[in-house]
């Protein structure tokens, strides 16, 4: 009923998806896997409505649906329920429900509360949750305010007569399993009614609830399966696609790390995230950390980088003890973090990138007090050539580079810093594939300059290419290490089980 | 740490072509961004030639010497106000914290309410006072976690009553003829107070391009995460910066006092509306770390010119005062970008 063809979408030059056809047909739940970046948001807002595509079609019943918005959509009776829950949490369930369609309860410009109470009481007997729909939503547990999601988007039903379709981005990730046997309850219960399409990174889960299976990769839809005639692992073998690529990561360069141990860390913790973490990176080495969301590895990275110092164990930077406090701590002990949110944490888009080079030690540029321009220029036309930065100059603002070269700005930044421990947090998110081969270059690079990397990335792939160890963590324990040398790296498959 | 000179050297033989595009830079002359960016200074001209035209008395020397003199307080307080709005921050206090500097002015230095005469070092005294207020904005802000907005809108109460009080709820007259000369001695044939104001100008010049403090404002401003990442210490910077606010507005007050002959609890009055205007219509955004000193002053001279102007075709004040307004929405409305806002609050 509902189809996409040729779909294709670019943000600022860098493709998210590329001719993707997919197809919705009526009282089916099509499950959409792949990994992060492959373009599963993407698509799913492009049918709901919120983005639009530069290319390609959507019908819907045969006819050509075009959709400017998600009010759009929700007229054509497709509904979704977002992966950031999309609930206003000072607000009442009930209110959260029938935003933006209070006007069916609003007679001369008065809301008619005990009316749209009743109908939110309606909605919520839908998903079978009991909770009181005058309720705060900030009061409401999280799996609570999945079912109030899923009820909001249900409330289509009494808007329009036709089949529904419901897009489901991601909506297991915070729950528990008994929640999601709950869900998934309904969502078999509401087949007669609706068609669902759901997201989620969760093979076993897609697979569950699924009758038909599209895999997503870099963009484009590589494969699509009946959930009946397919096994995880399987899916999980097309969804990361290319077999061990040596050459994509650089292998050859992955040379054995020096002696010197930069950082250690002996029955590391931080109350309510991770305990009991050892591990120690050396020079040149470069240390990968697997797990899912909520494994605990970000929060590893977050204590060395100086958010939140731990609350147990012993931490040792370059030899002496060290507890963070702030990132400005770990900074001053050559800690530099290459952040994922480049946009926000990064960079300073306004700012040149002469400017940004210098930030974290500006005193290499400070003459008698005063900052020397020709210094600071100078420093950054160096890193330029040597970095291959594409830019016209120094004195151009970040915010007009690509995302690869922001990210070589970034590494800059601590090199000019002094740093000798870096912290790459997805160092490759939203990049094209070409960008991401010269990250790894520069992962190499920096290796041979002796810096101690911890890694942690959105692929599997590319933790195990770039490291030289990957600590696989799971629940805030440290489940499984693997070495990863050159030609003997290891089985994704093998990680994989001891992630989940 | 020191140590920019580690070295990374350029990997052995990269055959392949980089596929990561650059994104054409438009730099040439005339590229939008560049009119944009120029644009407050257009207005300034077009807005001097039409007056100029509507009554040549414009140009007089004598008009023009009143024009400075009538610039030189809101240039002064406009640098302090362009550093907390680089910050992102906004400071209410302006007001507040030139009565007090008036007030401890001219109740130190020889005056008609007390017996005191300690000439300069009254002057010294007053600014120290605002430069408080400003660390205790700064304070407040940052130790206390409240918005600048609120923050400083206490302090700016704080200060008007503090100065009421010891004013004893009148005025008193400032009779000590050194201080005095800041507004009536001449140099060049301009008043002291213009080349006070205009060497508080260089000084705002000097600090946010050559200093430390001024880059990390720019920073903060532009993105405070990226900053804090960077190292920086966001709660120094900001206190420092509120402080050198102070500092401006503290030579601003006794230049007030000096030109008025007094204090009293109207002295700041309309100074803080005609700070932000200036500093916006200026082209620095309110949103921080775009825009700077150089922005103010010719917001400064447009504001200045403006009322100048207005006198001198005899318009109502009233009327002036709405063309004010319009102005300030006017140039919010030209000078950001406001297709890429996608939420106003």
């Amino acid at each position: 009923m509902l189809a996409a063809r040729h779909i294709s979408k670019a943000f600022v030059g860098v493709p998210a998806l590329r001719e993707v056809d997919i197809e919705v047909r009526p009282n089916e739940v099509v499950g959409l896997i792949g990994e992060n970046g492959a373009g599963k948001s993407t698509l799913m807002r492009i049918l709901a409505g919120t983005h639009q595509p530069d290319s390609g079609s959507l019908t819907l019943d045969g006819q050509p649906l075009r959709l400017k918005n998600a009010n759009d959509a929700v007229h054509h009776g497709i509904g979704m329920v977002f992966q950031e829950q999309s609930l206003l949490l000072n607000l009442s369930v009930a209110e959260n429900i029938y935003l933006g369609q209070e006007d069916e309860f609003t007679r001369f410009g008065i809301v008619n509360w005990r009316q749209m109470h009743e109908a939110a009481r309606r909605q919520l007997a839908k998903v079978g949750i009991d909770v009181d729909v005058a309720t705060r939503t900030s009061e409401l547990t999280f799996a609570a305010r999945q079912m109030v999601e899923l009820a909001k988007a249900l409330t289509l039903e009494e808007t329009t007569r036709r089949q529904l379709v419901i897009l489901l981005d991601e909506p297991t990730s915070v729950l528990a399993r008994a929640d999601i046997d709950v869900l998934f309850a309904r969502v078999r219960a509401l087949k007669s009614r609706a068609s669902f399409v759901f997201v989620s990174h969760r093979l076993d889960e897609v697979l569950e609830i699924s009758d038909r299976v599209y895999v997503m990769k870099d963009g484009a839809v590589v494969a699509e399966h009946e959930a009946k005639s397919v096994t995880a692992p399987e899916l999980h073998r097309i969804m990361v696609g290319r077999g061990l690529q040596t050459e994509y990561y650089k292998e050859p360069r992955q040379k054995p790390p020096r002696p010197e141990v930069m950082v250690e860390a002996s029955g590391l913790g931080v109350a309510g995230a991770f305990r009991n973490v050892d591990f120690r990176i050396h020079a040149g080495e470069v240390v990968g950390i697997a797990g899912v969301v909520g494994s605990g590895r970000e929060e590893v990275t977050r204590c060395i980088a100086g958010f939140e110092p731990q609350t147990e164990g012993e931490l040792t930077v370059a030899g002496a003890p060290a507890r963070f406090a702030t990132p400005g701590d770990a900074v001053k002990r050559s800690v530099g973090y290459v952040p994922r949110e480049r946009r926000i944490e990064g960079l300073v888009m306004f700012l040149s990138i002469a400017v940004n080079i210098t930030l974290a030690n500006m005193a290499s540029v400070m003459r008698g007090g005063a900052i020397d321009y020709g210094r600071e220029r100078a420093l950054a036309a160096d890193w330029i050539r040597r970095l291959r930065i594409k830019a016209p100059g120094p004195d151009i603002a970040c915010r007009k580079l690509s995302g690869g070269n922001q990210q070589k700005v970034v590494l800059a930044r601590w090199m000019t810093a002094g740093s000798r421990i870096l912290i790459l947090d997805h160092p490759t998110r939203g990049l094209d594939v070409g960008a991401k081969e010269e990250v790894y270059e520069l992962v190499r690079d920096l290796s041979e300059q002796g810096v101690a990397i911890l890694l942690i990335s959105d692929t599997l792939e590319e933790t195990i290419g770039l490291s030289h160890r990957v600590l696989v963590m799971r629940d805030g324990e440290i489940t499984a290490r693997f070495d990863a040398l050159p030609g003997k790296k290891p089985d994704q498959i093998d990680l994989l089980r001891e992630m989940v | 740490m020191t140590s920019h000179s580690q070295t990374i050297k350029p990997p052995p033989a990269m055959g392949q072509p980089v596929t990561a595009a650059t994104k054409t830079v438009r730099s040439g002359w005339l590229s939008p961004a560049r009119l944009r960016a120029l644009a407050p200074l257009f207005v300034l001209i077009a807005l001097c030639i039409l007056i100029a035209i509507a009554n040549p008395n414009f140009l007089e020397t004598r008009n023009l010497v009143r024009l400075a003199n009538s610039a030189a307080v809101p240039l002064t307080i406009g640098m302090g106000m362009t550093f907390i709005i680089l910050l992102g921050s906004i400071d209410l206090s302006v007001e507040g914290a030139v009565a007090v500097t008036a007030m401890v002015l001219v109740l130190l230095a020889a005056n008609d309410a007390n017996g005191n005469d300690f000439g300069w070092f009254a002057a010294l005294a007053a600014v120290a006072a605002s430069v408080t207020m400003g660390l205790v904005n700064g304070l407040v802000q940052t130790k206390l976690r409240i918005p600048s907005f609120m923050a400083t809108l206490g302090v700016w109460f704080i200060g008007l009553g503090f100065s009421v009080y010891m004013l004893g709820g009148s005025a008193a007259r400032l009779t000590d003829g050194s201080l005095r000369s800041l507004a009536l001695a001449r140099f060049l044939g301009l008043p002291l107070a213009v080349w006070v104001a205009l060497g508080a100008f260089l000084v705002a010049l000097v600090v946010q391009n050559y200093t430390r403090l001024g880059r990390h404002i720019m920073a903060i401003g532009g993105g405070e995460e990226v900053a804090e990442l960077s190292g920086i210490k966001i709660t120094r910077v900001r206190i420092a910066a509120f402080a050198l606010a102070g500092l401006f507005y503290g030579v601003a007050g006794v230049l007030s006092a000096a030109q008025l002959g007094q204090a009293n609890a109207v002295i700041g009055d309309g100074r803080l509306f005609a700070a932000v205007t200036a500093v916006v219509v200026g082209g620095t955004a309110l949103t921080g770390g775009e825009g700077g000193v150089v922005n103010t002053l010719i917001g400064v001279l447009i504001v200045t010119v403006l009322s100048n102007g207005m006198i001198l075709l005899g318009i109502s004040p009233y009327v002036q005062q709405t063309v004010q307004g319009l102005m300030i929405i006017a140039a919010v409305a030209l000078s950001l970008d406001r297709t890429h806002l996608r939420i106003v609050k």
